[in-house]
């Protein structure tokens, strides 16, 4: 193998990641010693007021947004590696050390790339789709409860609000294959738009077996619903009384597993951008940074999916163990329900790496019988079974 | 501003920087990119030929028929919402009451559903 060769290169690249980080963190230091003096030095009258909450809050978000797409540059490279390793390849192993930074030089190079506009193309239209795509897949995130109390908007109707935002994310594909003017990116949103919907419909099935079970349509309140053991998981019927329901639950969160991928156009359901069919499908004529918005919203959305999955059915930041962390300092609480949800989450991601880089790719027809005639009739069947459980079966703590 | 509202200003606030966001991703290559397009560069992609008419062709009506299916189901689902959220809330009697006035609801849509399998709505080869 040619690791021997590469190592003095790898050491030095090692000693070059360690200084970028010693960097960074010096400098995330000095910052945050500057913003305290300078926040400390602001009335206390000031944050009661609402201008006050308003700076606050705007903070919190872009300290959120920050955090995401910081994530979802490593999540895309974690992505690739994972695909590589599959196929027995190295992945990028270029830029920086292991090839950590790739997605930054991505991103620089989509920056610096000509945008070229369609002669043919409805230019508005054209260029307001990747950025519908981008908006919708992020505003998502605002209901999204990655720890106790860590959340920017607690709505009361949370999965409502998901289900109708992933219901807007078709536009952005249809506006781009239509104003494209191209054939390939015309079909390629047509059948990413009929893929969306159809899985859409079992999605909402599912997602009702979960409301049943937890009574609220709060997301927070969903994943407090599954405080305490593993088997008061949703995916184990929320509490040993409702073991049996495992039976029903464990393949909704299956079929959930599976229509997440189709909706978010995720191999082995990519038909819309099919490489060796429709070229890159509704995406096509798209290049430089109108495309990494359509990719970044991808992206977002499949993490998205990801944190939703781990909320619905495996407890989102509760361990599987009481570990009391009730009575810790909330601060410190916060940080260890946000450690566990990430990690649930990544391994969530995993999976939808592995599933892109094991599974081939499924014929459309086969995508609409699976969607229409298999998960669509279980998921109903599911929804019935579950609420006769509920209402003449013995009573979930 | 009411308690209830309230809860939604931190998602307009949210809109508004991922709106800022995506705008500085769109306006950055304009800026920072070199711009000379030529007739070949910004024609649509066609195999190698040049495109000989309009792309927006017709196309298979079963996209249609999905979408209103889609209609029909995802409004179902809406009613299931409130149902299931406040299923659990009601005293015993209405519970019931609640859970087979919901089957019956079901049943009209699975007749639906099953007419329009044997019609073979749902076919694709």
């Amino acid at each position: 193998m040619s690791s021997q060769a590469a190592t003095p290169a790898r050491s030095g690249s090692v000693l070059t990641g360690l200084l970028i980080a010693a960097g960074v963190l010096s400098l995330v230091l000095l910052l945050g010693v500057a913003v305290y003096f300078l926040f400390s030095s602001i009335p206390e009258a000031f944050w009661n007021s609402p201008a006050g909450w308003v700076a606050v809050t705007t903070g919190q978000i872009l300290a959120f947004v920050v955090v995401l797409l910081l994530s979802l540059a490593f999540l895309l490279y974690a992505d690739r590696k994972i695909w590589a390793g599959v196929q027995l390849r190295k992945g990028p192993n270029v830029v920086g050390p292991f090839g950590l930074l790739q997605s930054f030089a991505d991103f620089l190079k989509f920056a610096l790339k000509e945008v070229v506009i369609p002669a043919g193309s409805d230019k508005a239209v054209f260029l307001l789709a990747p950025f519908i795509t981008f908006l919708l897949a992020f505003i998502a995130w605002a209901v999204i409860p990655v720890a106790p109390g860590w959340v920017v908007s607690d709505l009361n109707v949370g999965i409502l609000y998901l289900f109708a935002v992933s219901s807007l994310g078709v536009y952005g594909i249809i506006m781009g294959g239509w104003a494209s003017n191209s054939k390939y990116a015309f079909l390629g949103s047509l059948r990413s738009a009929a893929q969306m919907v159809s899985y859409e419909v079992s999605i909402g099935f599912v997602i009702i077996t979960v409301i049943l079970l937890a009574g609220t349509m709060n997301l927070s309140g969903i994943v407090e619903n599954q405080r305490g053991w593993f088997w008061d998981w949703h995916v184990f019927g929320g509490g040993l009384a409702g073991l049996p329901l495992t039976l029903v639950m464990l393949p909704m969160a299956v079929i959930f597993f599976v229509s997440f991928l189709a909706e978010t156009n995720r191999p082995p359901f990519d038909l819309p951008e099919a490489e060796s069919e429709l070229v890159a499908g509704y995406a096509v004529e798209y290049g430089s940074t109108p495309y990494l918005l359509f990719q970044i919203g991808e992206y977002a959305n499949i993490v998205l999916m990801c944190c939703l999955y781990t909320i619905l059915f495996f407890g989102g930041w509760h361990p599987g163990f009481p570990t009391g962390a009730e009575n810790w300092p909330p601060v410190l609480a916060s940080m260890f329900g946000f450690g566990v949800f990430a990690i649930k989450t990544v391994f969530v991601f995993f999976l939808v790496s592995i599933a892109k880089a094991i599974v081939p790719r499924y014929r459309y027809d086969q995508l609409m019988r699976l969607g229409w005639k298999v998960f669509l009739p279980t998921s109903l069947v599911a929804v019935i079974a579950m609420a006769a459980y509920r209402v003449f079966g013995p009573e979930i703590a | 501003m009411n308690a209830f509202l309230l809860e939604y200003l931190p998602i307009v606030i949210f809109s508004g920087i991922a709106i800022v966001l995506g705008a500085a991703f769109l306006l950055a290559p304009m800026v920072l990119a070199p711009s000379n397009p030529d007739p070949e560069k910004t024609s649509a992609y066609e195999c190698g030929f040049n495109p000989f008419e309009d792309a927006r062709l017709k196309f298979d009506v079963r996209f249609y028929l999905v979408s209103i299916l889609f209609i029909i189901f995802d409004l179902e689902v809406a009613f299931l919402f409130p149902w299931a959220v406040s299923l659990m809330d009601l005293p015993e009697a209405a519970q019931r009451f609640a859970f087979w006035s919901m089957m019956v609801f079901l049943g009209v849509l699975t007749v639906g559903f099953i007419y329009e399998w044997k019609k073979g709505a749902l076919e694709w080869e």
